[in-house]
Formats: structure tokens, sequence, C-alpha cells
């Protein structure tokens, strides 16, 4: 290999591309800097939600101009995909990482939003700290989804678990937020050792770092090893389902979801599950996938132990999610039987007559964003004027803000799987692609799950609608009310409407251009 | 009727209408929202009664239909190569034809009734209509959705406000109750998701080709009759063998197994839904716990979509293997009637002996549905009307007898025809067509029903009839115990039924004598429902 050509440099044009990714990181640096003068930290927050929209903006421009210069042709006469590949294709802006950007950015904004009105300054002290440190955290899992070098990867990894270490543990006087903290960096620790590990059985067996010249190793002759790519895919798997909360890697998420700031849960839920789940499609979509030889089926067993790990997750975190009496701990739960489910689409691959994994693993992921952060901006509402998470605190929530009972339905509905929701057809989606690859256990499995949650869904329902208090009323501070009614309205027009974005998604997305890093040494 | 009128979706969400209403109303205002919900019931029963007039005109012609794209998505293309297009479709769909026109009507009837009966109702009223009314729009829907995917979404629509319904408004027990509902209902809706996918993913596919264009169009359809076309067509991908495509894989075969692995798993979710014997437990609960407005509906209506789906998805797919478990359909009847009858027999609460004469009363159902001739087959579908009329005027009086007495057991009631003589005359009336008295509606189809099976099973047939005569029994002995006797104490000054009470009583005692002297009120829509089915039936058995 050319070592010259493989170290390209980064050019002034090539930066422009990176624009998001800039802007979050300046917004970043500003803040810390203003925060020493401000007098109003709240302003720090919208300061934060602006810089978040402003990279959504840039993000949703450059996909729209990668949709319009689909099917053009070049000055040859060639097709022209339209896809940004930077530095030998380390860094990529294709329909896979714009639309998971999107998912991130659009997370991160509910999270700010939510949190301007239920973070306490008796609570977390430094206020300004907890804002502007989203930002990097975002900015991390968007090199997630772009990176096609293993290197690329793991920064943008570390840089997303650092930054939220210090966002769990940042109610520095509560004892429960000081543990979860440390839990998390354990077992994150763990996770990124075991992702090193495989990773490094990856480069040894290959020699390179980059996912597409890994394919081409693995293609010539890496499959002579196949014990070795086991030890690798296995390791991978490992460290990511520590990420993604899939059972049995998901002990740490229920303490570390209770003992973190709401918000900061509906964070870790969405964008730290979503991000480790675009490095599992991008590392096995360009390793595992190619990972075959007559009588070596390695490639097989790989997408078996995904589908296997799914099939634990969902029916791991629902059945304990049966024993949970505590609200937060129980979106923990039912966020790893989300992963489960969202696993299926993976590892379900190109089978039969069906290559549509990632539509429906992008449109559950959307579904999956507004049902958890819905539900956890309900939580953190009732959080903040209870003083505790408990399930009995919904007790009578009906009669205390009825319409934030009714948006709490609409949630635990598109969570359960029931219609008219986005949970719904996420799952219907899902549902579809196992039976057309005709993997038909999983779609058991799937179906006995949802069963099983809808006991604990309904148990919440249960206390809204059927339970009675003398409490007061509860206040809704506007911004909350604002994420929840969003969350509320898009989830039920994602459950009426749930056809042009899987639609738009499956037909521009293609695994060939998207999914495979192409390294051309 | 004027031709692009939608009134299948008039019919459907008429409801919504008087929902909208309620939200606006202020929910300390009983009688404004007590009358809006029964105003909005109105609606679906009167253009139900358009249709059905209009109905009966075009006999034998082009059934009503209403259709539009609800969903249509691409898929991924890079599995099946190149082809100009390939997609999933939903379709709203909507249609009526011989087997939904009766169970519509039933059900618009049976809403308006359950509506005027919710007057019982104590608290919450404006939440309460605005479930009751949900619930109504899922059962219209279900009855006349034609695409897989729409009639779940309407099966569904009917849970969640039964859950609630249930949970808050019913008796001590209420919330065990509507957990024990949700999750038998839950298990059985997923059962028939898996069955709906599994079918969608291979009989649902369609490839179309237009040869001057060199154009290749596949597509996944949810539609009714695009599955049910290609289930019964030898030549569709569903039924190509590896033998047929000369070794070639073909993901979409079914093979027999799978035909009856897709048969079973819809028996078994409707079966939970009918409730066939050993699903039976969580309706009974419902019946004792709910408020018996909401139970006329879940007795009168709810239990009837389980048989609805059985015939629809079950039966008229899936004819052969229908066919070869005929007996085993008959058997589970039997059980049904007998085991129902009996445990009526000895129960000492009113509700229960009729939440078990219900069970008794679906398993004959299951005889017309075992008879696979038209005979028995229309026996099925009258019984299912009959018996959904019946049991709500059941519960429409128990409900007037615990308004009064505070009590359904069968210790605490009787002599009620010297303080009640109007409820008791109805009560009477409505035992009588229980029991199958002739010239009311039980009868009829009961008759129909053993007649039809008596053709294939005379066995079978001569057992299911001593249910017959337990009901009987049972029947007697709990009615004759409420009206006849010493009245208590306690229940000398009780005033007799009021005129909100006694109109519904006397409009579905009406329907029943019209069905028991007049049948062919029912049987003229049915007509052509069934002849797609018999015609494939007697191929089958022709080949």
């Amino acid at each position: 290999m050319d070592a010259t050509q493989q170290l390209q440099s980064l050019s002034w044009s090539d930066a422009a591309y990176l624009a998001p990714e800039w802007i979050l990181i300046a917004f970043m640096i500003g803040l810390a800097v203003l925060d020493l003068f401000l007098p109003r930290r709240a302003l720090t927050g919208w300061l934060t939600l602006a810089g978040l929209l402003t990279s959504l903006g840039f993000v949703v421009w450059r996909l729209t101009e990668l949709a319009n210069s689909a099917g053009q042709t070049d000055a040859a006469g060639q097709q022209v995909n339209g896809i940004i590949r930077i530095m030998a294709d380390s860094y990529r802006i294709d329909y896979f990482s714009s639309l998971l950007k999107i998912v991130f950015l659009v997370a991160a904004a509910l999270t700010v939003l939510m949190s301007l009105g239920t973070v306490k300054r008796s609570d977390i002290s430094d206020r300004g700290e907890y804002y502007y440190l989203l930002l990097p955290a975002v900015c991390g899992a968007m090199i997630m989804a772009s990176s096609g070098d293993m290197i690329t990867l793991y920064i943008g990894l570390e840089l997303l678990s650092i930054t939220t270490y210090v966002l769990v543990g940042i109610r520095k006087h509560a004892v429960q937020s000081t543990e979860a903290a440390f839990k998390y960096v354990v077992t994150g620790g763990i996770s990124s050792a075991l992702v090193l590990f495989g990773m490094s059985y990856l480069y040894g067996i290959t020699g390179a770092t980059n996912l597409g010249a890994i394919a081409q190793g693995i293609k010539e002759h890496g499959i002579d090893f196949p014990a070795i790519l086991y030890v690798a895919f296995f390791f991978l798997i490992a460290g990511l389902g520590i990420k993604i909360a899939a059972a049995p890697f998901h002990y740490w998420a229920a303490d570390v979801y209770q003992g973190a700031p709401t918000p900061i849960t509906a964070f870790l839920a969405v964008v730290s599950k979503g991000a480790a789940f675009a490095v599992i499609f991008r590392i096995i979509y360009n390793t595992a996938f190619f990972a075959s030889s007559p009588g070596k089926p390695v490639t097989n067993d790989v997408f078996l132990v995904l589908l296997i790990l799914a099939a634990a997750a969902m029916l791991i975190g629902s059945t304990m999610a049966l024993r949970q009496f505590n609200a937060k701990r129980l979106m923990a739960l039912s966020g790893v039987a989300n992963a489960g489910y969202m696993l299926v689409p993976l590892g379900l691959s190109i089978k039969g007559m069906h290559a549509s994994g990632f539509g429906e693993f992008v449109f559950y992921l959307a579904a999956y964003l507004l049902m958890t952060i819905g539900a956890l901006a309900v939580i953190g509402v009732i959080g903040k004027s209870e003083g505790n998470d408990d399930v009995g605190s919904f007790a009578g929530l009906y009669h205390r803000a009825p319409w934030t009972a009714v948006a709490m339905v609409v949630f635990l509905l598109s969570l359960a799987g029931l219609p008219v929701t986005g949970g719904f057809f996420g799952k219907l989606f899902i549902l579809l692609g196992a039976m057309q690859s005709k993997d038909y256990w999983i779609a058991a499995v799937m179906v006995a799950s949802s069963v099983i949650s809808y006991y604990f869904y309904f148990g919440l329902i249960r206390q809204m609608f059927m339970r009675s208090t003398n409490d007061s009323d509860v206040r809704v501070p506007a911004t909350s009310g604002i994420v929840i009614w969003l969350c509320a309205i898009a989830t039920v027009a994602l459950g009426i409407v749930p056809g042009p974005a899987l639609d738009w998604v499956n037909s521009h997305f293609t695994i060939v251009n998207d999914l495979f890093v192409q390294f051309v040494p | 009727m004027p031709a692009d009128l939608p009134i299948l979706s008039l019919i459907t969400f008429s409801p919504l209408l008087g929902l909208l209403v309620l939200l606006f109303l202020p929910k300390h205002r009983s009688r404004w929202l007590k009358v809006t919900a029964i105003t909005a019931t109105l609606l679906p029963l009167l253009l139900s009664f358009w249709l059905y007039a209009d109905y009966d005109g075009v006999k034998g012609g082009k059934p009503y239909e209403e259709q539009a794209t609800w969903i249509s998505t691409s898929l991924n293309k890079e599995a099946v190569g190149e082809v100009s297009s390939y997609t999933f479709e939903m379709q709203y769909h909507l249609g009526v034809d011989g087997l939904s026109m009766p169970l519509l009507l039933l059900t618009t009837i049976v809403g308006v009734m359950a509506a005027l009966a919710s007057v019982h109702i104590k608290k919450r009223w404006k939440a309460f209509y605005i479930w009751f009314l949900l619930l109504e729009v899922g059962m219209l829907g279900v009855f006349l959705a034609r695409d897989v995917f729409l009639f779940f979404v309407f099966f569904e629509m009917t849970l969640i406000p039964m859950f609630f319904l249930i949970g808050i408004w019913g008796y001590m027990n209420r919330e065990q109750a509507a957990n024990k509902f949700l999750i038998y209902n839950g298990i059985g809706s997923a059962i028939m998701l898996l069955a709906f996918v599994f079918l969608v993913a291979t009989a649902g596919f369609r490839a179309e080709q237009l040869p001057e264009q060199q154009q290749t169009h596949l597509s996944y359809s949810g539609s009714y009759d695009v599955i049910g076309a290609n289930l019964a067509d030898p030549n569709a991908y569903v039924n190509l063998s590896p033998e047929q495509t000369q070794g070639t894989d073909n993901p979409l075969y079914l093979s027999e197994r799978m035909h009856w692995v897709i048969f079973l798993l819809l028996l078994i979710a409707f079966g939970i839904k009918l409730p066939i014997f050993p699903f039976h437990t969580w309706m009974l609960k419902v019946h004792a716990e709910a408020p018996p407005s909401v139970v006329m509906i879940h007795s009168g209506v709810l239990l009837k979509m389980g048989a609805y789906g059985l015939l629809r998805f079950g039966v008229f797919m899936f004819p052969a293997q229908t066919k070869d478990w005929a007996t085993v359909l008959a058997i589970l009847g039997v059980v049904n009637i007998l085991y129902g009858a009996v445990l009526a027999l000895v129960q000492k609460e009113f509700k229960l002996v009729l939440a078990y004469s219900s069970i008794s009363h679906m398993g004959i159902v299951l005889l017309g549905i075992a008879s696979l001739n038209e005979i028995g087959l229309h026996g099925a579908v009258i019984q299912l009307v009959s018996h959904g009329l019946i049991s709500a005027l059941l519960f429409l009086l128990v409900g007037s007898i615990y308004e009064r007495t505070g009590s359904t057991e069968l210790k605490d009631l009787g002599g009620l025809a010297r303080s009640m003589p109007f409820l008791s005359g109805i009560l009477l009336a409505a035992g009588m067509a229980s029991l199958g008295l002739p010239g009311l509606s039980g009868f009829v189809g009961e008759f129909l029903s053993l007649l039809g099976l008596f053709d294939s099973m005379r066995i079978i047939t001569a057992i299911a009839v001593l249910g017959v005569i337990l009901t009987a029994v049972y029947v007697l002995r709990s009615v004759l115990g409420i009206t006849f006797g010493a009245l208590p104490e306690r229940l000398a000054a009780i005033r007799d039924v009021r005129l909100v009470e006694a109109v519904p009583m006397i409009a579905l005692l009406a329907f029943i004598v019209l069905i028991g002297i007049y049948p062919a009120v029912l049987t003229l829509p049915m007509q052509h429902g069934f002849d797609s089915l018999l015609r494939q039936l007697s191929d089958k058995a022709g080949r």
C-alpha cells in the first residue's frame, strides 16, 4: 500500500463538509468561555439549543444536496452518488450517517429543551457545564456515524463516552448520581477495552484500520483464520453490546439511568444507544459480511449471534421490567428490550428477498426517540413535582394533569407496539422483514416480548387512570410541555402516515453505497 | 343512495363526531354528555339501516367497497435485482358482504342500547363516553375492514378502550379483570399479528409485469382480496412448490405444513376471543366485573369478533384445512356447549350464569361453522346476531336489577315479578329466547346450525342437542328463581323500570322476535355471502 495516498490530509474544501461538527465544537468552546461571564445560566441552555439546531440545519442541507445529486452524471458520463468521502474514506457523509445525525441532533435538542424546565439550581450547581458538555457528546456520536476507519470510530466513541460520564455524575451532591457515574465509568471502560481488543484482532489479521481495507484483507486472506475472526467479532459485539445495553450486557443500565438527571437519561437512551448501533452497522457490514467461504460460515454465525443477542435482550428486558417499581429503571429495562428490537433488522442481514434492514432500523429508532424522550420528559416533570421517580408517584395523574396523562398513554402505547403509533409500525416493519427472511423464531420472540411488556406499560396506565391521590395538581414547565407535545404528536403522526418516511429512506439508502467503505489503495 | 357517498367510512367514523363534541363539553354536565353520546351512537345505526335497505337492492351484484392506499412504501431493492418497483402496501379498504352485514347491524343496534344503558354509570361520564365511542369505532371497523392490517388496527382499537372501561368503571375486582382481559387478548392479537405478517410476506406477494415497457412491479400487500386470491390460485408464487419450479428456490412458497401452522395460529388467536374452551377464563372475569352496559358490548359484540375473524380469515382463506378439521371444530363446539351449560347450572351468581351461557351458546356457532354447508353457516351467523341481542338484553336487565337491589347473587333475589312486573316479563322473554323457544331468534340460530351439522356428523349433533336441554334447565332455574318465589323484605319497595330503561329493552326484544319469526331479514343479505367459500370447498372435493 502506498503510504502517501493513505495519509491524505484534510483540505479546506473537505473541512467545509464537516460544518455540523465544527459548529458544535465552536459553540462548546464559546459557551465554556462565556459561562465565566454570564450571570443568567439558563441562557447557556438556549445557546446550546441554538448550536444544535444550526448544526441540524447544515446536516439537513447536506442531505438534500446528496439526494439532489442522485441520478446525475459527471463529466465522464459516470453516475454520481454524491457521497462525500474524506481522507481515504475515514470520514464519510452519506445517507447512513446523515440520517443518524439528524436523529442524534433532534434527540439532543429535545434533551436540552426538557432540561430547561426541570434542572434545578439546587440540584446541579454547574448548569453551564451541564449544557455545553452535551455538544461534544453529540459531536462524538456524529463522528461514530460518519467514520469509515477504526481510529476515527474509536475517537468518536471515547468523546461520547467520556462526556457522558461527566454528565451522569453532574449532580455532585447526590450520592445516587455519583454512584451511577462510577458504575458507568467502570462498565464504559470495560466496553472500550473489549471493543479495542476486537479491533486489534482485525488489525492484526489485515494490517489495516480502514474498514474498506479490512474488508479486502478479510476477503483475500482473513477467511483462512476463522478462529481469529470469531474472537474479533465476538469481542466487538460484546463491547458494543454494553453500549447499546443489550442483555446480557445490560446490568449497568438500570442503575445509571436511575442516577443520572432525567434529561441525561433520555440522552443516554437515544443518542448513546443509537451511536453504538451505527458503529455495529458500519463494522459488521464491512467485516463480518465478507467473512464467509465454503465450509466456514463465519458471516452466518455472526448474524445468528446478533439475532440471539436480540432475542435475549427482548425477553430479559421485558421480563425484568415486570418487577420494577421505579419509572426510570423501568425505562432502562424497556430500553434493553428496545435494543433487542433494533438488533433484529441488523441481524437479518440480506436474506431471501429482504434487504431493507437499515430502513426498518432507522424508522424504529425515530419512533423510539419520540416515545422514549416523551416518556422520560413526563417522568422528569413528575419527578420534579413529587421528588421521586417511583411508579406510585404516577397515581391519579389523570386527575392532576389530564393532558400530560393522555400524552403519556400515547408514549406507552407506542412502546407497547399498539396502533396507531410510530412504535406499532416500527415493530410491524421489522416483523415483516423477519418473515421475509424466514426467521420465524425471532418474529415469535418479538411478539412474545411485546405481550409481556403490556403488563408493565399498562401498569403505569393503571396508576395514572385508576388510582387516586389527594396530591395537588402537577405543574408542567412550558419547555417540558413543548417536548411532551412535540413527541406525542410526532408519535401519532408516524402511526397514521408511516409511509413517506420509510419510503424516502428505502429509496435513497443502498447497502452498497452507504454501508460499504470503498477503499482505493 | 348516491353512488359516490362513502357510506362505509361514514358508518365507521360517525361516532367520532360525538367524541369531538364531548371533548368540548364540561365534564360535570352529565345530561348533556349522555345525550351527545347516545346521539352519536344513533348516527351509525341510522346509516347502517340505510345501507341495509339499499343492500337488499344490490343482491348478488357488486357489494359496497371503499378503497384507498394507506401506506405504499418502497423496500430496498438490493436483494431482488433489477425491478422497477418493490413495495409494501397497506390499503384503507372497507367492504360489506353477506357475512359482515348482519354483524354490522348487530353492532350498531347493541351500540345504541348500551349507550342508553350507561345511564347507570355514576362517575367520570365524559371519559366513559369518549372510550365508549372509540370502542364503537373499533368494532364497526373490524367488521368492515378488508385489509389484514386495517383489521388488526381496528381490532386493537377495541382492546384499549375496553381496558379502561373495565378498569375504571367496573365492580370491586375491576383492575384485576382489566388486566386479565388485556393479557389474554394481547396474546390473542399478538398471535393474530404473527399469522397476518406471515400471510402478507408470502401470499400477499404480487409480481406484475408490463411487457411493453419491460417493467416489473413487485409488492407485498395486506389486502384481504389479494391474499385470498393468491392462496386459492394454484399458479400463484405462494403455491409453487420446489418441484414445480424445477428446484429453483422460491422464498415465497408456503408448504402444506405452513398452511397448517397459519391456520392453527388463527384458530388460537380467534379462539381466545370467541372463546373456545380452555381459553375462556378471562371472559368470566369481564362478565362479572365490568359494568353491565360494557358487558352488553363485550358479550354482544366483542365475542362475535372472534367468530367473525375465524370465519373471515380462518375458514375463508383455508377451506381445505377447515374441512380436514371440521370434526375437531365440531368437538370443540360440543365441549363448549356442554361445559358452559353444566357450569351455568351450578352458578350462584346471575352474571356468571350468563357468562357460562355465553360459552355454551358460542359453542353452537362452532358447530355451524364445522358443518361447512350453507344451512349451517347461515345458522352460525344468525346465532351470532341472536346471541348478541339476547345477551345484550340480559345484561341490560342485570344492570337494572343491580341498580335497584344492589346484588346479582341468586339467593338475594326472588319474587321480583311482584314489585317489577315489566322487568320480570322482559327477563322471562329473554330467558325463553336464550333457551331457544321457537318464534324467538335463539331457536333459528340453534336449529339451523344443528340441522347443517346433522348432514355430516350425526353423533356429534345428537350429543350437542343434550346441551339444549341443559340450557332450558339452567335458564329456567335462574330466571324463575329471580322472578318468582318469596320477595325478600328489603326489596318490597323497589320500583319498576323507568322509560329510559324500558325503551332499549323493548327494542332489543322486538329485534329478537323479528328474527325469530322472519329470519329472512338476516338470510336475505347473506344469500351470496358464502358462495365463493362453498364453491372452493366443492372444487377441493371434486379434484
